[in-house]
This record gives structure tokens, C-alpha cells and sequence, in this order.
């Protein structure tokens, strides 16, 4: 039933026939200063080896469902942190602000389930959160965070749509998108009236800024206790 | 297709182009920004060699995807630009005002991006028409709301469905992302004032969410405008994707998602000829 199957069996394929990692290492080690294909190798090499911090721990995989898996991290992320929202609200939370913050857990509890059904044997495990530098009982801090979640959530999505290959998977991405979008412009505006938009998440043009998978990983970190493998992510 | 001549063209304009393109590639992919010199310069006539090149992807279709976008971005800046001038002073709030100028400013700047970019191949604005399909859509606030995001909705829905067609594409994708999101922040936002029209009296609408949910009676349209905008949202209501029935699925509480939750949870993307067939309601024939 997975609907992600074809590329999984694809992306098994290609493990089969190429590169396991063990084999990308024994590959460059072998081919290392060897010749011209030795060079494009070390290149490789050494551009895995570089530590920007996501290069050990939980795979997230390649091609299109590393980037689903991604999506799958931040959703996971999201939902924990909303359902801590809804389960210790902040002093004072009034009864819309209970309906908002309920029906955004909800949705994204649907997007993170959405995601484990759909990557079936792909999808990396439940991953450990940590929220306790957030005060759930200050509602400054839970809106500032909601609003850094949402907002990053957007930006993560816009990044990551180029490097998807099919097309189905670049459409469900858009989905889910501009709900998140939705959630930002509410957070934003319980937090000031008219800040739906602003010059901290769009340019001149009026079009919403976008990150890369690392800068997104990076700024998750702080909530994100489970070590990330990102290095297996497509860039282009 | 004289591929390095353009490229000698570019550099003119942009000396540090070869560096940016990957040479394997040939891709204008790792060119980051529409910012850039030759966004807005020489960005379409570089698009479509290089994408027919690299993507298959024409110069026609992108720019048919640019031009679909401006067709939309016209009648949405003509929408606030007129209607903010006529409603002004039944507007019952600064906050509200002020919300309604930024959005109409935020218009008006996709305009004048998407005309950057196609330049000679933009469209001409064409003569929109509002009042023949809502007839009190400038003069009666809640109704100038109603339609206003009945727009944003469709907005974010149309770029959805353009997606697919820039598929790869690093600069386009990357832009049209952009806005789809910021649609989808004035849609949040005019949904939020709707919901703090007066309770009782003229003007009434309802509970409305920020996000599309399910129509009061199950359907698809959830905006109470009427079955004028069912179009608009058709297939809102779907909840299975691929293969995954959304409502199969379990909530943290331990309950199945609900219709209403699955619905809320993703926005449907319209097709092109959905799209134009709102636009053209409002579109006057020559």
C-alpha cells in the first residue's frame, strides 16, 4: 500500500548496485589520488566528511524520501510540541486560543501520521524531543517558539521543494506547505495583530524566504535530541 | 539553440555567470536568487535554453506558468487596489485597514515580479470586472471579506497546482513557493477577521477558521459565499492521499482523524483550466 514503494524499490536498486556506505568509503579509499574518477571521489569524500553536524545518527536517506523523511523529522517535531501546548496551556490561555492550539495539534499530528504511513519501511523512527528551554506556561515563550516552528516550517518546505523528483511528492509537500503557512500567519497575528506577513520571513518582492535542509537542522537542533544523518540528502 | 553565445550574453551582464552555473550540469539551478543581476535582466531569455537543455523544460512552459501566475496576481492587485478605495471608510478598525494595504501592497509587488522577470513576454493586465458577479462586493464590508478570501484560497490552490510543471526548477519552484506561502498568510488572515465580524446582526458569518475546513453542512465550500464560489473549492474535502486515507489514521488522543481535521490538514491544488475559468468571471471580454 506504501505510496512511496516504486522509489523505495528504486533507491534499493541503487544501493545494490553502487553504494552502500561502507562501499562508498572502501571506494574512496581505493580510488583516492588514483585517477581523474579518483578525483571526483575525494571530492565527494571529503565533502561527506565535513562536519556541519548532521552526518551521524538517524539516517534520513536519499532522494526523494530523504526528503520526506525530513518533512517527516520537522512534522514530528511540531506535533510533540503542540500536543505539550494543549496538555500544560499557558496561564490565561483564552477559549479560542484552546480551539487554535487544539486543532493545529491536530493537524499536525495528521501530517506527521500522514508521513509514517506513506514512507511505511522508509521512515526514520520517532525522534526525541526536548522543549525544555520553553516555559509552557508562559504564553510569550509558547507563541514565540510556535511562531519559530510555523515560520521554519514554511521556509523548510520552500527550500526543499526544488530537490524533489516527483512530481506527486512535490504537490503533497505543497499541501501541507501552505497550511503550515496558515498556522504561522495565526500564531504571528495572536502574537501582534497584522504581522500575518513581515519582513523577518519575506523580501522585497513579497516572497516568502526559504532555507536549506541544514540551515532548518541547524535551528531545530536546540529541540532535537536524536543525532540527524543529513549528508545523504539530494542538494540539487 | 546557440548555447555559449547566450552564455557571452549573460556574462556581460552578470560576470560572475560560469562560476555559477555547474559546468555538469549546465543548470541555472545554482543561480540562487531572483535578486540577482540577472534575474532581472536576462533570467527568461536564459530560461529557456538552459531548462530545455537541462530539464526539458521550455521557454514556452515556464513562461506560461509565469504568465498564468501574473493573470492571477493582476486580478488579486486590482481586487484590493480598487476595492480598499471604494470600502476605505467602512472599514471598522485601523488594524483591519492596515491589514487590507498590506495585502494589497503584497499584490502589487508579485505584479511588478512576475513583469521583471518575463518583461516582453508578460501579458497586458486584462479589465476585471468585480461587481458584476458580487454586486455589493465594494460597498458592503463583510461581502469585500468574503471575496477577498474566496481570492487568497484560490490563490494558494493555483500555485499548488503549478508545482508540478516547475519540477527542479531551483529559481521558479523556489519563487512560486514563496508566494503560494504568502497567499496562503492573507487567506489565515482574512479568515481571522472574518471571524470578528459582530455576532449577531447585518454581516453575520459565523465560525470561520483560519485554515479551509469543512462546509457547515459537510461540503466542500466552507466559506458560506454561496455555491457562486464552489469552483473555487472543489475537492477541499478530499482526505485520501496516494494511497494513505487520512481518516484511517490515529490522532494523539487515540481517536481517528476526522473528516473536518483531514480536510483542514492539507490544501488541494486547481488545475489550470479551474483556475482561469474563476478568473475569467471576473475578467471583462473585449
Amino acid at each position: 500500500m506504501k505510496v512511496f514503494e516504486t522509489t523505495e524499490k528504486e533507491e534499493q536498486a541503487e544501493n545494490d548496485t553502487f553504494l552502500s556506505k561502507k562501499m562508498q568509503r572502501r571506494n574512496f579509499l581505493t580510488y583516492a589520488g588514483a585517477s581523474a574518477a579518483g578525483l571526483a571521489l575525494v571530492a565527494a569524500g571529503c565533502k561527506k566528511d565535513h562536519d556541519n553536524g548532521f552526518n551521524r545518527g538517524t539516517d534520513l536517506g536519499k532522494g526523494d524520501i530523504g526528503i520526506l523523511n525530513y518533512a517527516y523529522a520537522l512534522e514530528q517535531l511540531e506535533a510533540a510540541f503542540y500536543i505539550k501546548v494543549v496538555t500544560t496551556p499557558y496561564t490565561n490561555m483564552s477559549s479560542l486560543e484552546t480551539e487554535y492550539m487544539t486543532a493545529i495539534r491536530d493537524h499536525e499530528v495528521t501530517h506527521r501520521e500522514y508521513f509514517k504511513a506513506a514512507l511505511g519501511n522508509s521512515a526514520i523512527p520517532g525522534l526525541q524531543v526536548d522543549f525544555s528551554s520553553i516555559d509552557f506556561k508562559s504564553r510569550d515563550q509558547v507563541l514565540a517558539a510556535a511562531k519559530a516552528f510555523e515560520d521554519l516550517g514554511v521556509e523548510a518546505y520552500n527550500g526543499a521543494g526544488y530537490l524533489i523528483k516527483t512530481p506527486a511528492y512535490l504537490t503533497m509537500a505543497g499541501k501541507i506547505v501552505s497550511v503550515e503557512a496558515r498556522h504561522a500567519a495565526l500564531i504571528r497575528d495572536l502574537i501582534s495583530n497584522g504581522t500575518f506577513v513581515g519582513t523577518d520571513i519575506f523580501d522585497a518582492n513579497a516572497i516568502n524566504n526559504s532555507k536549506t535542509p541544514i540551515q532548518v537542522l541547524t535551528i531545530a537542533k536546540k529541540y532535537i535530541v536524536t543525532e540527524i544523518n543529513a549528508s545523504n540528502l539530494p542538494t540539487s | 539553440m546557440n548555447f555559449l553565445n547566450i552564455l557571452k550574453d549573460i556574462e556581460a551582464i552578470d560576470p560572475e555567470i560560469t562560476e555559477r552555473l555547474n559546468p555538469r550540469r549546465a543548470a541555472i539551478k545554482n543561480i540562487t536568487s531572483f535578486g540577482s543581476k540577472i534575474a532581472l535582466s536576462a533570467l527568461p531569455f536564459a530560461l529557456g535554453t538552459m531548462f530545455t537543455k537541462a530539464y526539458g523544460q521550455t521557454n514556452s512552459s515556464v513562461n506560461d506558468v509565469l504568465n498564468f501566475a501574473l493573470t492571477l496576481e493582476y486580478l488579486e492587485a486590482d481586487f484590493y487596489t480598487k476595492g480598499n478605495a471604494a470600502i476605505n471608510s467602512t472599514i471598522p478598525s485601523e488594524a483591519a485597514r492596515g491589514a487590507l494595504k498590506q495585502i494589497e501592497k503584497d499584490e502589487n509587488a508579485h505584479v511588478a515580479f512576475l513583469k521583471s522577470v518575463l518583461k516582453d513576454a508578460a501579458i497586458a493586465k486584462p479589465t476585471f470586472d468585480f461587481e458584476k458577479v458580487f454586486p455589493t462586493v465594494f460597498t458592503d464590508y463583510p461581502t469585500y471579506l468574503a471575496v477577498s478570501q474566496v481570492l487568497e484560497d484560490t490563490g494558494v490552490r493555483a500555485y499548488k497546482g503549478q508545482a508540478p510543471s516547475l519540477l527542479g526548477n531551483k529559481v521558479v519552484l523556489t519563487a512560486a513557493l514563496g508566494i503560494h506561502a504568502v497567499e496562503a498568510r492573507h487567506a489565515s488572515h482574512i479568515r481571522q477577521m472574518r471571524r470578528a465580524l459582530p455576532t449577531s446582526g447585518a454581516g453575520v458569518f459565523g465560525v470561520e477558521t483560519p485554515w479551509v475546513s469543512l462546509g457547515a453542512n459537510g461540503q466542500a465550500n466552507d466559506s458560506g459565499v454561496g455555491t457562486a464560489v464552489d469552483g473555487n473549492y472543489v475537492r477541499e474535502d478530499n482526505i485520501k492521499h496516494g494511497d494513505v486515507t487520512i481518516t484511517d489514521l490515529k490522532l494523539s488522543t487515540g481517536a481517528n482523524i476526522s473528516k473536518k481535521i483531514a480536510v483542514e490538514s492539507f490544501d488541494e491544488p486547481l488545475t489550470t483550466a479551474e483556475v482561469l475559468a474563476i478568473a475569467n468571471m471576473f475578467i471583462v471580454k473585449k
